[in-house]
């Protein structure tokens, strides 16, 4: 029994970090209809700045805020300079461009910081709390607790500002909005800095489990990719519904069938995304897409 | 056009010739690397028919190489099966593997391929890793080293004997594709590349193309992947990673991803440019692929062969 709560509370950790990504990526397609695959890149960049900030002595928090300004503004920047030229181009040119980000990134990381794997240190404390008799890790909790409350200022955000009307506008009828005078790619920017946000707050998250590398987010990306596509690619709750779900079913299946254990993780990952792809595209959450011939 | 054709036929004759006759003025570690450009471009040929010309985006190509290397690794080693054997061996087991993608590869659209193919190749390095009993698990498969065959012994190195074999199948695959997609079935292809509704409306069946364009091009995969194999004698799971899948993909854009001369634009990026690259810092590659494949995006969408053609084409050589 504390096994098995344990296990799970572990995989919602787990879950809530994919979820963080999966509703980045979310972002980014209700917005462009693309999927950003820089973005995991980006939040690992983002990982490493905080740790710099760490090592010149700057406290883990304070670091963490810095951070998720810099992952904000660098993300608004990068949407200026090397997306808005390709906006209106087919979604696969979109998708090489970010590709190209994607390497460049990982090539800039290994550049400044170097392949060896660095230890990130947790904002969380290393005491177990005592749960009604059951002994939960701390930095399970701590990261369950930082990511909802992310997500929900995300959602607070989108239901009940102005700004969030806004941008949704803009992302669905770009040309009503902007007669109404929106600035659509003033929203698109935004965008692509909020779902930064959302990846450096994942990056930060997940960096004292998996240790710190430029290829820390692969894997991540991955899982969140499951998370998204599992939820309904468009919807954020289904990215949330989904990203828990896959991580207490993930690591439920990883510790206890020993047949998958550590190394088919990701295959169990490319399994659900081709079955969810396959049978039900929509996803749990998402629309059938109807098409007019 | 006959003239065109005598001269076409000249230049083909003329680098085949100098293609044959380089292994007897050029250093040996030079014709080891040009190894490599035809084994990248046999890849990229592929992803070029599947990206290119079908119009279905390929993130996991590398997968198909590693299939590739580990069959034909897995051939030589334990059943005796000669090297070169093994090429059509593993081509064919590509190809069946890339069928059976090619149907699921037939509910997804654009992007959504591009996810799935990603998570591919991300599992792929990892799923090899565990099923230690065939593949070596992280140690991989080490082969012996690859030798000319006994009446060549002596003439020419082993090296130089998989040099000739590959530059062989760049040629030979590199016609055959060119005179298959000339016809019919490259019409059909683009297409369904282009208008799917009204390609299916004028009697093309996506089904049967679309599933022929990916096993087709899985099998040149698996030719390159059984090539690279032998050229390093060795296989292991994390050569096969995400960046294998990611580099070919660079190099069939930055090649050019509408023209078949594409291919052998983009295994020379693929083998020179990191060599290159790497003499600055281990992490340069990387960014160079990366800022030029965004700039090629942007400003030369056709690719490097793309951009060639429509020069000539331009100042009428």
């Amino acid at each position: 029994m504390q096994d098995l709560a344990q296990q799970v509370v572990s995989g919602l950790a787990t879950g809530s970090i994919y979820a963080s990504m999966a509703l980045a990526l979310v972002l980014i397609y209700r917005s462009m209809g693309v999927i950003n695959f820089a973005q995991g890149e980006m939040a690992m960049v983002t990982t490493f700045i905080a740790w710099q900030l760490t090592q010149i002595g700057v406290p883990i928090w304070i670091a963490f805020a810095l951070t998720l300004a810099a992952a904000f503004a660098g993300a608004v920047a990068l949407e200026w300079i090397v997306i808005r030229p390709v906006e209106r181009a087919a979604p696969l040119t979109v998708v090489i461009v970010t590709l190209g980000l994607f390497i460049t990134f990982n090539g800039i990381a290994g550049w400044v910081w170097g392949y060896v794997v660095k230890p990130f240190p947790t904002p969380f404390p290393l005491t177990p709390l005592n749960i009604a008799g059951i002994f939960i890790n701390s930095q399970d909790l701590g990261i369950i607790a930082v990511s909802l409350a992310a997500l929900g200022a995300i959602s607070l955000l989108f239901q009940k500002t102005k700004l969030g009307l806004a941008m949704r506008a803009a992302a669905l009828y770009p040309e009503e909005s902007r007669a109404l005078g929106i600035r659509v790619s003033r929203m698109l920017a935004l965008g692509w800095g909020l779902a930064a946000v959302m990846g450096a707050i994942c990056g930060v998250m997940v960096a004292p489990i998996v240790f710190l590398d430029p290829n820390m987010m692969q894997g991540i990306l991955v899982y969140a990719f499951a998370a998204a596509v599992l939820g309904g690619i468009e919807s954020p709750v289904g990215a949330v519904v989904g990203g828990l779900t896959l991580g207490v079913l993930v690591n439920l299946l990883g510790t206890y069938v020993t047949a998958i254990g550590t190394d088919l993780r990701l295959t169990v990952a490319f399994a659900i995304i081709v079955a969810v792809l396959v049978f039900r595209p929509s996803g749990l959450f998402g629309r059938a897409k109807l098409q007019r011939v | 056009m006959s003239g065109s054709n005598t001269r076409r036929l000249v230049a083909l004759a003329f680098a085949v010739l100098v293609l044959a006759a380089l292994p007897r003025f050029v250093p040996s570690f030079v014709i080891y690397q040009l190894t490599f450009v035809g084994a990248y471009a046999i890849a990229i040929l592929g992803l070029i028919l599947l990206t290119g010309m079908s119009g279905q985006i390929s993130l996991g190509h590398g997968a198909f190489v590693a299939v590739g290397g580990y069959v034909a690794a897995m051939l030589v080693q334990s059943t005796g099966v000669g090297y070169v054997a093994a090429i059509p061996l593993a081509a064919l087991v590509c190809g069946l593997f890339g069928l059976a993608l090619g149907f699921v590869a037939l509910r997804l659209e654009g992007i959504y391929l591009a996810l799935a193919t990603f998570a591919l190749a991300v599992a792929v390095p990892p799923t090899f890793k565990h099923f230690k009993a065939w593949t070596g698990g992280v140690q991989g498969i080490s082969l012996p080293p690859f030798a000319a065959p006994a009446a060549l012994r002596g003439i020419i190195s082993g090296d130089q004997w998989l040099y000739l074999i590959t530059w062989c199948l760049v040629g030979g695959l590199l016609l055959v594709t060119s005179f298959a997609l000339r016809g019919r079935l490259g019409r059909s292809l683009r297409a369904l590349r282009d208008h799917p509704i009204a390609a299916v409306s004028f009697g093309v069946d996506p089904t049967f193309h679309k599933t022929l364009a990916f096993a087709w091009s899985a099998a040149y995969a698996g030719v390159a992947g059984t090539l690279l194999a032998f050229a390093t004698a060795y296989v292991s799971p994390d050569a096969y990673g995400f960046a294998l899948s990611l580099t070919l993909l660079a190099g069939a854009v930055l090649g050019g991803l509408d023209t078949l001369y594409g291919a052998l634009a983009g295994g020379i990026v693929v083998e020179f440019l990191p060599f290159w690259a790497q003499k600055i810092n281990p992490a340069a590659p990387s960014v160079v692929y990366g800022i030029a494949l965004v700039l090629v995006m942007v400003f030369m969408p056709v690719g490097i062969a793309g951009a060639a053609l429509r020069f000539r084409r331009r100042h009428a050589l």
